[in-house]
């Protein structure tokens, strides 16, 4: 933060006019097909129209583009492994060419996972490759969730596609654990097995559901086979109606952007889609599978081999979901040991809680959380234009506590890990978290929303005071000061085209006069509530603020641009509340660094 | 025959008898009974001597100067008590750092040994001589090389089965409670892994010969040693530790450069400006 900074890098706002050309050889024979279906399908009128719709630009954007190719990913690489992979828990001898497990006894999906790791060409990689996508693919998606929720895009118009959002967050969470536990090894049993304890503690039907669910005691010898149908068929067919929901909804909103001059609620600023955000779309996704390419080229993940085939009687030491599921199995890890019997039935607390109760938590704050933050603001306006994270600290605030917390569950997933590679007792990690799970996110809150506000009083100093040069000038009394310039009319419109949302006060008794108890008391309760919210916000300048300040940068410009030869030259510095704005008459003011009594006047 | 027969009633026939039966006893005895104490060169009075002495400079202040064991300080045991570890214990104490234990905590941890071969051997044969225990290996007992490549898979049934749940199914190690863990075993001699399962050090479960076999041991011995010979299909094994190093890496690596790559599409492109 120094130089006045360019804020928007707006798009051309011209139309890109093409010049008539005659049409190439390949053009003029593809013409007649074109016009053929054109004809038929009148797809020419509606690519004109959507094909030129505008997209902003931003890097942020790019995050949810992460998810989408990992996810095409995920479907070409799962096409070839369906091809080798069996998913049957027969019994059979391996024979394949892993030498440290010849002769052993596994179910036919293990040994067809080690034929693709092994034995057939390419399988590995498209192994590996599958699983690094699946594991972006996930990353992708809370990353991009995160930028939605920090930007406040989940607003209106947009609260249905925030929850088709967090439906396929979910839903990866359920694919990716179905593939997970396709290989049959040891940890994707275990896997199996901390599922089938979560299905069980499901108060008194748990054990009918787990019935339901492996045909019978776990392991059975169905569930591959079932899980296989979910991974293969059920969960990516829904997966891809979200998407194609979920994208049809963007187009149809249009896209969000980041304020800056130009950009109101009624325009977008950007690109066309065709060709250049196409191209950049187009591009990205090859970047996206090349780095999917290499990870799995160069990157071992989930070597199935060293694991060895499931076997209930075994569990190994750094046994671990994939990351997604991390959270969970932390929760279960550091949870008390609490169960109650009542009347022949058991009721585990120890893992509903931690476990299906921490999922339920999640996913349904995620989702009502649009909803609560429109009930507080009272706010049934159309958002186009995004916020940034400081000007709603208390947004901010709340996201990330959600991620502290989630992070701390997340180390309780890896606490084993943790314990052996930090050398930390397992024991004190454990109950360090489970204090941290509470503590961490309220410290979290709060510096948070300091850090927001220390943003917007940073803003409010460039705004009043204008930008730091980097220059310091010494001034004739032998003080230091930073000269400083003023900012851009861009960026000061970026600064300052926020709404500001206002705290409430509860209001008298006769404002509630006629309105039914309870309204009143939901009333009271959500003024109380706006206070929470609004209350520690700076507020923007008022614009006599910023014309006073305009002024005196106008007046400390033409003293800085003196050169005078006399040495002297001013040193606007900060410091300008302590002098109440007065004393600009004789063009300074300022303080000498050091001692605010020896002021002196060099003119 | 006819000279036995004839002199079977010779009034020294008895005694003859019972010599002979008593010298086949001892020859019998000798060839049957267990390799004593001495095996390997311990037992040797002069070594148990030496072993002494050494044991009352390093090893007295904490396990006493009979290897008696000095009781508790703070609720947390200052030095066992030796009688009866037997000669393998203190190979494997010794021979992997672990004894002397610089100070008191949780565990002893690994760290390069201080003593020569023959010193371990002395205190070895000194604590021995404290009581019966188990002795150190013989290199055919422990040396894998002849095991068949199906015993080698079936050590890795034994591996996962006895001991992936504390060591990790890669034998990259695991947190136990209280701040004690099972190390990890690359680079572990074969002999200290042989007397590692005899003795169970710590926390560690004793694996007699009842429980695993000598056969048993060397099979897990040989799957141990070649998993560590394997070449790492699939790329770096970014730690060998499963999933969570791998979710580690696909958010610093595969998130991480995806968006840089995404900061610099953004950044490109026909600006109007
Ligand atoms: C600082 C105190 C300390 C010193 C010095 C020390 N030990 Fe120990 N020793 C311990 C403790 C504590 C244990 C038990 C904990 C463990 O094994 O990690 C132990 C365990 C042992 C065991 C394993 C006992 C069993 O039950 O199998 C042997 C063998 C042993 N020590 C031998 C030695 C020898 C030989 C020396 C001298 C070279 C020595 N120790 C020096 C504290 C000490
Ligand atoms: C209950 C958990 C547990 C089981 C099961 C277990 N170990 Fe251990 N193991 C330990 C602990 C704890 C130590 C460390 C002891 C110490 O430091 O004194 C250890 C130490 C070892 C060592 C010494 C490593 C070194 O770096 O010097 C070897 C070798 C070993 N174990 C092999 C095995 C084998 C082989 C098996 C299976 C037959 C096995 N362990 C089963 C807990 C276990
Ligand atoms: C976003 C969607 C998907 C996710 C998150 C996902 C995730 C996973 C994961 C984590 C595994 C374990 C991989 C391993 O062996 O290391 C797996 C295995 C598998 N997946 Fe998927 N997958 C997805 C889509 C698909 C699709 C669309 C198909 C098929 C058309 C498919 C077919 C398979 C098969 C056959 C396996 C077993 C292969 C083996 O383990 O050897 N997957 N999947």
């Amino acid at each position: 933060m120094a130089k006045p900074a360019a804020t928007a890098t707006d798009a051309p706002s011209l139309e890109a006019q093409a010049p008539a050309r005659e049409l190439g050889p390949v053009f003029k024979a593809a013409a007649g097909p074109a016009k053929w279906a054109d004809d038929r399908l009148g797809l020419a009128a509606l690519g004109r129209k959507n094909l030129r719709k505008v997209f902003p630009d931003h890097w942020s954007f790019l995050l949810g583009e992460i998810a989408l190719y990992s996810f095409i990913i995920c479907l070409l690489t799962g096409v070839f492994l369906t091809i080798w992979f069996k998913p049957s828990m027969a019994e059979i001898e391996y024979e394949g060419s892993y030498q440290l497990l010849k002769g052993l006894h596994m179910s036919e999906a293990y040994s067809s996972s080690l034929a693709l790791s092994f034995d057939i060409r390419g399988g590995l990689l498209m192994r590996q490759m599958h699983h690094w996508a699946a594991m972006l693919f996930i990353a992708a998606m809370l990353a991009h969730s995160l930028r939605v929720f920090f930007t406040g895009a989940f607003r209106k118009p947009r609260e249905l596609n925030w929850l088709l959002g967090v439906g396929l967050l979910a839903i990866g969470l359920i694919e990716g654990f179905a593939g997970y536990s396709l290989p049959d090894d040891l940890l994707s049993g275990t896997g199996l097995r901390f599922v089938d304890g979560l299905i069980r503690s499901i108060p008194i039907i748990g054990t009918w559901a787990e019935f339901f669910v492996f045909n019978g005691e776990f392991p059975g010898d169905l569930i591959i086979a079932r899980l296989y149908m979910v991974h293969i068929l059920l969960v990516p067919a829904i997966i891809l109606g979200l998407i194609a929901a979920h994208l049809a909804l963007v187009f149809y909103h249009k896209h969000t952007q980041y304020p800056g001059p130009g950009r109101t609620e009624e325009n977008v600023v950007g690109y066309p889609l065709y060709p250049v955000y196409m191209a950049k779309a187009g591009g990205f996704f090859f970047i996206v599978f090349g780095v999917v390419t290499l990870m799995g080229g160069l990157m071992q993940i989930n070597p199935v081999w060293t694991f060895g085939p499931y076997n209930p009687a075994e569990v190994t030491a750094g046994s671990q979901p994939d990351w997604y599921m991390g959270f969970v199995e932390g929760a279960i890890r550091i949870m008390p040991n609490w169960e109650s019997h009542i009347g022949g039935t058991t009721w585990s607390w120890n893992v509903a809680i931690p476990g299906l109760g921490l999922m339920g938590l999640m996913f349904g704050l995620m989702a009502a959380y649009p909803f609560i933050e429109r009930w507080v603001t009272g706010d049934t306006g159309e958002h186009h234009i995004l916020d940034r994270p400081r000007n709603n600290p208390t947004r901010t605030a709340f996201g990330v506590a959600a991620m502290t917390c989630y992070g701390m569950f997340w180390i309780g997933g890896g606490n084993d890990i943790v314990a052996t590679q930090f050398r930390v007792s397992l024991n004190a990690v454990t109950y360090f978290l489970r204090v941290a799970v509470f503590v961490a996110p309220v410290l979290a809150f709060i510096i948070t929303k300091r850090i927001c506000i220390g943003l917007q009083r940073a803003d409010a100093e460039r705004l009043l005071h204008g930008a730091e040069t980097g220059i310091i000038v010494r001034g004739p009394s032998g003080s230091y000061g930073e000269r400083h310039v003023p900012i851009s009319a861009d960026e000061a419109f970026t600064l300052t085209q926020h709404v500001e949302p206002l705290p409430l006060t509860d209001g008298s008794e006769e404002e509630y006069a006629g309105v039914p108890a309870k309204e009143a008391r939901s009333e009271r309760l959500r003024r109380k509530a706006t206070r929470f919210y609004f209350q520690d916000n700076l507020r923007k300048p008022s614009r006599a603020e910023l014309e006073a300040a305009a002024h005196h940068q106008a007046l400390e410009a033409g003293h800085g641009g003196h050169g005078d030869g006399h040495g002297d030259g001013q040193a606007p510095r900060h410091g300008h509340e302590d002098n109440g704005h007065d004393g600009h008459g004789n063009g300074n003011g300022h303080h000498a660094i050091g001692s605010s009594e020896s002021e002196s006047s060099t003119h | 025959m006819r000279f036995l027969s004839s002199r079977r009633r010779h009034p020294a026939a008895k005694v003859m008898l019972l010599v002979a039966a008593l010298f086949v006893m001892g020859a019998l005895y000798s060839v049957v009974a267990p390799a004593s104490q001495s095996s390997a060169d311990t037992g040797t009075s002069q070594q148990i001597a030496e072993g002494r002495a050494l044991f009352a400079v390093g090893c007295a202040s904490c396990h006493g100067l009979n290897g008696e064991g000095n009781g508790t300080v703070g609720g947390s045991v200052l030095g066992p008590s030796l009688i009866g570890v037997g000669a393998a214990s203190v190979d494997f104490q010794v021979g992997t750092g672990r004894m002397p234990m610089a100070r008191p905590g949780a565990q002893a941890p690994q760290k390069p040994n201080q003593y020569s071969e023959e010193e371990i051997a002395a205190l070895a044969a000194y604590v021995a001589s404290l009581g019966p225990g188990p002795e150190i290996p013989k290199p055919e007992e422990y040396d894998p090389a002849s095991v068949s490549e199906e015993d080698i898979a079936r050590g890795g049934e034994l591996f996962r089965t006895n001991c992936s749940a504390c060591h990790n199914f890669a034998g990259a190690g695991g947190a136990l409670p209280n701040g004690k863990y099972a190390p990890a075993l690359y680079g572990v001699s074969n002999k200290h892994l042989y007397e590692a399962m005899l003795t169970g050090p710590q926390q560690m479960p004793v694996f007699s010969d009842g429980v695993l076999t000598p056969d048993d041991k060397r099979a897990v011995i040989g799957y141990l040693n070649e998993l560590h010979e394997q070449p790492n299909q699939g790329g770096l094994t970014l730690g060998g530790i499963g999933p969570v190093s791998e979710g580690l890496w696909a958010f610093i690596i595969g998130l991480g450069s995806l968006v840089g790559f995404a900061i610099w599409i953004a950044a490109k492109g026909a600006k109007a400006r």
